[in-house]
């Protein structure tokens, strides 16, 4: 072919014609339209909303509530700097005067904000996630391997996987309270009793998928195991691990998913700190501004879940050993 | 017979079915000498790879018993390699990797650290995959992928070689090319072989002794054919040679008058497909 063409094609390739404008429109465009059109539809009907603590926040009122939380943010960094200052100034004032003086350092005791709920939420529900993945994980692979320990915890499985984190709940915080004594405790009550739930909930996603994995692995992969005699625990790392990666993230995102919704309910009912705690005090409070800071928790909520899932992809595709896998 | 090697005698195998048993071999006898190249041939779903598989210890016999080297079979293990028809490579790891589990296994305490890296590469280059070693199965043609395959069983040094259809899946120009390759490892190592196969011209090629099986249910040993060509062969001028298509010929004739399939071609287990989901730009 004549060399001319072939760089013209290529100039082509590389230039932004009709179809790449197409193309950005249906990834850009189309989405914001969905996103306009929602605003809209909430503006207006919050307007149609009037409840005993005012009218329903619109997109105006929920922006406005985001500005005065991330100001109350900031202003409590600043009040906790400023203490620490006025402290440390007292402090080696009274030194200065008397090196042999008794010095007192005092935590500064702070407000939780929106952002250190966050946090706190995460923490939580991390935690939880994690005891559960420790726990499902290993089972899904024995339940996967073996007929008989299928057979004789599937039942069990199936009754408690639909069970509600509010039926859990009162029965996690007696046990916990009845189990958990200690005169000093370094976590929480109420903390242990959020995550407990979280844990109980979350399970069974990882565990049934992780069994379904593990009992799908090709036969003839097996067959080389055999043939090889290859240990258990090589067996497990080199064949059943590898082969049932895909089906176990799809039960870790499951559940991390559940983990999350769960949370919110726990923290709630169980007085832990967090995102739940946040909205229920913001209800219980309510002043004006309560409605308009709760829709900032509800769309922050939802944000955080989607990342977290957005993570757990992320670690998918550096775990899989198939890396051109679509994972989505 | 004194230098029998591996011996199948009365060996009967049935699967539990709703109907009641299923007897898929009846009384099959065969008696293996060492470094001997047999060929099982017969219809689909004669029960050929249920031998193999006996023999391999991953079926149990239901009746009679495999003996190898004085000792009964009753458990896969890796001085009977199997060489799996669709290659069975552990897609994780690469071609070095994959050899590298079996020879871990076999040779993990009596073999240095290098003397195992020496015989994973020394296996490999056997098979001429020296270029590849460190491509995943993902990544290379279906040729080269049974020919890690073979690399696999060879390094674990086997007292027998059993292979599945080895070349099924491939073209007709990589099954050549592989039988050869076959033939001139098998005649540098003496490596004990069973190898099922479809192809008439393959077992009379590569054989030493040809075994023809009768159609199922109860499927048993029809006829054996004693290959009597000399070594090396060379297929262009076996193509020509009378012998060879006597031997052809008689295999063809047990296949298609003695034991004709008689069902509707509906009711036939289907063949596996040849050379369709394999690659054309295989080496």
């Amino acid at each position: 072919m004549n060399p001319s063409i072939l760089i013209k094609q290529k100039w082509q390739r590389a230039s932004f014609g009709p179809e790449q404008w197409q193309a950005l429109a249906k990834a850009v465009l189309t989405p914001m339209i969905g996103l306009v059109l929602f605003i809209g539809v909430w503006h207006i009907g919050a307007k149609q909303v009037d409840t005993s603590l005012g009218q329903f926040p619109g997109p105006a009122e929920v922006h406005e509530q985001w500005q005065n939380l991330r100001t109350e943010h900031i202003s409590e960094n600043e009040r906790e700097a400023a203490f620490y200052e006025r402290q440390e100034q007292r402090n080696a004032k009274k030194l200065e005067q008397n090196p042999s003086a008794e010095v007192r350092w005092r935590d500064f005791n702070r407000r939780p904000t929106f952002f250190d709920q966050i946090v706190t939420s995460l923490i939580t529900v991390m935690t939880g996630f994690f005891l559960a993945t420790m726990i499902a994980i290993p089972l899904g692979i024995f339940i996967g391997l073996s007929n008989t320990v299928y057979r004789a915890l599937n039942p069990i499985i199936q009754i408690f996987k639909p069970v509600s984190p509010l039926a859990w709940l009162p029965l996690v915080t007696m046990v916990v309270s009845a189990v958990y004594v200690s005169e000093d405790p370094v976590l929480a009550k109420s903390f242990i009793t959020s995550v407990v739930t979280v844990t109980l909930c979350c399970l069974w996603p990882t565990m049934i998928n992780t069994a379904v994995g593990v009992a799908s692995i090709n036969q003839d992969l097996q067959n080389v195991s055999r043939v090889l005699r290859l240990g258990w625990l090589t067996h497990i790392k080199t064949i059943v691990l590898p082969s049932s990666i895909p089906m176990m993230f799809t039960g870790l995102r499951l559940s991390l998913g559940i983990a999350w919704m769960v949370l919110i309910a726990a923290e709630m009912l169980a007085q832990n700190p967090g995102l739940g705690k946040f909205v229920w005090d913001e209800f219980q409070n309510g002043s004006s501004n309560s409605l308009g800071r709760i829709c900032v928790a509800v769309l922050m909520i939802g944000f955080i879940g989607f990342l977290l899932d957005r993570a757990l992809l992320f670690i998918q595709s550096w775990v899989n050993w198939d890396k051109t896998a679509v994972v989505r | 017979m004194s230098n029998t090697h591996l011996e199948l005698s009365q060996v009967g195998i049935s699967f539990p079915t709703p109907k009641g048993p299923f007897c898929a071999l009846n009384n099959v006898d065969l008696r293996i000498r060492e470094g001997e190249f047999v060929s099982l041939i017969g219809h689909s779903g004669c029960g050929k790879s249920t031998v193999l598989n006996i023999v391999a210890g991953l079926y149990q016999a239901t009746t009679g018993g495999v003996v190898l080297n004085g000792r009964e079979v009753n458990e896969p293990g890796p001085e009977r390699a199997v060489v799996f028809q669709n290659h069975s490579l552990l897609p994780w790891l690469t071609a070095y990797q994959n050899v590298e589990l079996a020879v871990k296994r076999v040779f993990g305490r009596k073999k240095t650290r290098t003397e195992m890296r020496e015989w994973i590469e020394h296996n490999l280059e056997l098979v001429q995959m020296s270029h590849a070693m460190h491509k995943k199965p993902d990544e290379i043609s279906g040729g080269m992928k049974q020919r890690v395959g073979i690399a696999r069983a060879l390094a674990m040094e086997p007292q027998v070689l059993l292979m599945d259809e080895p070349f099924g899946a491939l073209d007709a120009l990589t099954r050549a090319h592989l039988q050869d390759s076959l033939m001139d490892i098998q005649a540098e190592l003496g490596n004990t072989v069973i190898m099922i196969t479809h192809d008439v011209d393959e077992a009379v090629l590569l054989s030493d002794r040809i075994v023809m099986m009768t159609n199922g249910p109860e499927a048993t040993i029809g006829e054996i054919l004693d290959i009597d060509l000399p070594r090396p062969r060379d297929r262009l001028a076996l193509a020509d040679d009378t012998h060879y298509n006597q031997y052809r010929s008689s295999v063809l004739r047990f296949l298609y008058e003695k034991q004709k399939k008689v069902e509707p071609l509906t009711a036939r287990r289907s063949a596996p497909p040849k050379a369709k989901s394999t690659n054309h730009n295989a080496a």
